[in-house]
């Protein structure tokens, strides 16, 4: 082959090359825009964005991932980081920032828009709007009736094999995190164990457990209440439905989605507009309406086929009186062999 | 014939070796820096038996994969280039294409499909099917990523054989030989280099793999190493580790097998060996569908489900999708990184194979190693060097850096296809030109190139996939909005929007469909 029909097969690839060395300088990002990376991704906060920029005129740059990658993201930026605003899909990986005093405190008069129960106990994060702990479960092969008030109760023989669960998902973290806050290590540790003894089945996130559970792999699942609803919009025939625990019962707690602040930020106005507005009455009504989540602020009333928000149990994470921080919650979870099964 | 191998390297080449390796050892590099200032002493991970079982259940998985992807890549690449098998030009773009499925999405559709409840069984409950077993745990993880890894080996094997001369299996045949013995006894020697390197990097995926293994629930390392990223960060980056050094030990003994292949003697040829299979030529036929249906139609029709059921219900829209822009995105990205992976390896490959070398050796060795690490390891390793070091620190979040990161996670595809294609060169024919006064970049040009082009396309067209379905580091290292097809199925799967993921995942198959055609399978026909 002589060597001028290589480089024409290579013309496509390398005029591929020299457009991005081109473009890559006009990318870069700076000057006096709002740096925000999202644990939220893009068909839940995008519009309020787009949304805050048109009403303020601050232009936003936003980095969607998953919240747990983000927040190592930051942390390994560290001061370097241009970021001025986390928000996080839980309190994990908000928390995690938090430990490492990576986040700066928020506004009285933001902290005082939200109940003490959804916020930083320092008031480094702020809850925006917030998941139901649930137990979906396949119609079809459940009866409504056989299932239990307390989440404490799926560890009942007549359980056995038929609850999945997803032990590496950050919102199962937080629930065992929440767990352990309000009826101790030692209650958390047991119900963990007898869970795996009861041969609970680890499903990697709350998606898959929803899909499993519709197909009918599997009867029941411990989910966030939202995923049903979005799978019930694609298909209103599939035979599943949300068990709620009774009132008052850690299985129905409530996760919050944060946002934060980063410490050292350079837009720090910007950012606190920023936080103002995803507490705003218009973006807590597109969490109510859009996104099927409990609003935490403004005075918002959720959908009314959700439990009002006074039924559900809430939880402060207080990272000093959590004994042995955030990073016990993992150990439990992996001592109780859970996602061994 | 002459081999190579015996002289001296020149200064410029090993240089430039040394530079590449030092660039693909930042993330081993990142991690014993995570180690040593971390909280968790290597001593009592290793100790662990949390770590161990995890570590047993990786490397038995991966074993297991190994073997079965080097047997049905080989066997499915030798049907498709060398047999007479009906449709092959169809099945040659069909069948590596499992290989760009992101693994989290590969696998919910192909168990949406083929587990209890999934579309398989509605079709054979008539037939008196009930229940299908389940798709989970070792057995379901074996098969998943056997399906989606087997073109790891098909594609630089094909490659082999698209440049053997058909002189010595013609003897063989002339001979008396049968066509199985032919295969056994002529054809696998020729092809065992590429069928040992490809092996190497499905083995090396199946350990790096995390969205398949989580899904499926099988306790591998990854799952270990995802868990507890940043609830306990220190562990994490021992475990990591621990893969790190799992994948330089397989992959200095894999050297040891791979390198002494059997040269082929060199054949200037326009024609390749067709064998017809005879009465087997239907059964192949049957074989070939069959795998397939489950590698590619079985996932590939719960894609169709998700997305029709989206549009029937209304919350698809077309319009508002917006796939071109993800599209071009993801097409423009993998091209570049594909022929950047491929110019980046080619002096560690020519050192390793044409000279005397001590660091040859270790080079490839940690090119290689990469492709066992996490994506996110990868990711936050390339952060960590860029915002460390002077001037690249300009390149952070931009797509030199973003390339950068596909390239040390994946140049190990394109160094082991480079090292085979570079193997395949004749020692005489690189003498000759010497002797007749070419200079070095003469013979690379017009002997070396051309005729190593097949190995290096085979090589570009497995990083092209790979880079097509990449999550972690797109999404922390691409320019702010930019939005390939991969993270668009991410953040419709987190979602649960399975309409939008599946609608962007079949388009994430037709784009490299096309592209696959276009650029291996056509330049391969090309050469034929």
């Amino acid at each position: 082959m002589p060597a001028r029909s290589l480089l024409t097969r290579l013309r496509a690839p390398l005029l591929g090359l020299l457009c991005l060395a081109v473009l890559a300088p006009a990318c870069s990002t700076g000057g006096e825009r709002l740096t925000v990376y999202s644990g939220r991704t893009k068909n839940l906060i995008g519009p309020l964005l787009t949304q805050f920029s048109e009403d303020t005129g601050i232009k936003i740059d936003v980095r969607y991932g998953d919240s747990a990658d983000l927040a190592l993201l930051i942390d390994t930026e560290g001061a370097n980081s241009d970021v001025d605003v986390f928000i996080s899909q839980s309190p994990g990986a908000v928390g995690f920032l938090d430990e490492q005093a990576r986040l700066s405190a928020l506004d009285e008069s933001e902290l005082g828009l939200v109940d003490a129960d959804f916020q930083a106990e320092d008031g480094d994060w702020i809850g925006l709007s917030g998941r139901v702990r649930v137990l979906v479960y396949n119609t079809d092969l459940v009866d409504e009736s056989e299932l239990p008030d307390s989440v404490l109760d799926m560890t009942d023989e007549r359980f056995r094999g038929r609850v999945a669960v997803a032990p590496t998902n950050g919102s199962f973290q937080d629930f065992v995190t929440a767990m352990r806050i309000e009826l101790g290590d030692d209650v958390a540790e047991r119900w963990l164990a007898d869970m795996a003894a009861n041969r609970a089945q680890p499903y990697s996130n709350n998606t898959a457990i929803v899909e499993a559970v519709t197909r009918g792999e599997i009867p029941m699942g411990l989910v966030n209440h939202y995923y049903l609803e979005r799978a019930l919009a694609e298909d209103p025939d599939l035979p599943a439905a949300n068990h709620f625990f009774a009132e008052g019962d850690m299985g129905s707690l409530l996760i919050t989605t944060a946002v934060s602040i980063i410490e050292g930020s350079g837009q720090r106005d910007d950012a606190s507009a920023l936080v103002d507005y995803l507490l705003s009455e218009a973006s807590q009504r597109f969490f109510s309406e859009e996104t099927f989540e409990y609003p935490l602020a403004s005075g918002v009333e959720p959908s009314d086929q959700l439990p009002p928000l006074a039924s559900i149990p809430t939880t402060t994470i207080d990272l000093d009186r959590l004994g042995g921080g955030l990073a016990r919650t993992a150990e439990l979870i992996q001592d109780s062999g859970l996602d061994r099964n | 014939m002459g081999r190579w191998g015996r002289r001296r390297a020149p200064k410029g080449l090993t240089a430039t070796t040394v530079l590449v390796a030092l660039v693909f050892a930042t993330p081993v590099v990142y991690l014993v820096s995570r180690v040593i200032v971390g909280e968790v002493p290597m001593r009592t991970v290793v100790a662990d038996e949390v770590t161990r079982d995890a570590l047993w259940h990786t490397v038995l998985l991966a074993g297991l994969v190994a073997v079965s992807a080097a047997v049905v890549g080989t066997a499915l690449a030798w049907m498709v280039a060398r047999s007479d098998i009906p449709g092959r030009r169809i099945f040659s773009v069909l069948v590596p294409l499992p290989l760009v499925f992101p693994s989290f999405v590969g696998a919910l559709a192909l168990r949406a499909s083929v587990a209890p409840g999934g579309l398989l069984e509605s079709v054979l409950g008539p037939v008196g099917v009930d229940r299908l077993p389940q798709v989970d745990g070792l057995m379901g993880s074996w098969l998943v990523l056997t399906l989606f890894t087997y073109p790891y080996v098909q594609l630089p094997v094909a490659a082999r054989l698209r440049s053997l001369g058909p002189s010595v299996e013609e003897s063989a045949r002339i001979l008396g030989r049968r066509p199985l013995a032919v295969f056994f006894q002529v054809v696998l020697p020729q092809a065992r280099t590429a069928i040992a390197a490809g092996t190497l990097l499905v083995f090396l995926y199946a350990v790096s793999d995390f969205g398949a293994v989580d899904l499926l629930g099988y306790p591998a390392l990854t799952r270990v190493i995802y868990a507890n990223r940043v609830l306990r960060r220190d562990l994490a980056m021992a475990l990591g580790l621990v893969l790190a050094i799992l994948a330089l030990l397989v992959t200095a003994a894999e050297r040891r097998v791979g390198r002494n292949g059997v040269a082929a003697p060199f054949e200037r040829t326009k024609r390749s060996l067709t064998v017809p299979l005879g009465r087997w030529r239907w059964p192949a036929f049957a074989a070939v569908v069959f795998f397939l249906l489950n590698a590619l139609a079985a996932p590939i029709a719960s894609l169709v489900h998700w997305t029709r059921r989206g549009f029937s219900s209304g919350s698809l829209d077309l319009d508002q999708a917006d796939l071109w822009t993800p599209v071009l995105n993801t097409a423009g990205i993998a091209l570049t990184t594909a022929l950047v992976a491929v110019v980046v390896v080619l002096p560690v490959a020519f050192l390793n194979v044409r000279y005397r070398s001590r660091v040859a050796g270790p080079a490839q060795t940690m090119v290689v190693a990469g492709f066992a690490l996490p994506g996110i390891v990868i990711a936050l390793s390339m952060v960590f060097l860029a915002l460390n070091t002077p001037v690249l620190d300009r390149l952070y979040q931009t797509f030199p850096l973003l390339v950068a990161a596909y390239v040390v996670h994946f140049g190990a595809q394109s160094v082991r296809a480079a090292g085979v294609a570079v193997s395949t060169v004749p020692t005489r024919l690189d003498d000759a030109a010497r002797m007749l006064g070419a200079d070095r970049w003469r013979r690379l040009v017009r002997i070396d190139l051309p005729l190593m082009a097949p190995g290096l396309a085979a090589g570009a067209g497995l990083v092209l996939l790979s880079t097509m379905k990449e999550l972690p580091a797109t999404l922390l290292l691409a320019p702010t909005g930019f939005e390939t097809l991969a993270t668009r199925i991410w953040g419709s799967t987190e979602a649960n929007a399975l309409a939008e993921a599946g609608l962007a995942a079949l388009a994430l198959l037709a784009v490299s469909g096309l592209l696959t055609w276009m650029l291996v399978v056509r330049r391969a026909d090309l050469l034929d």
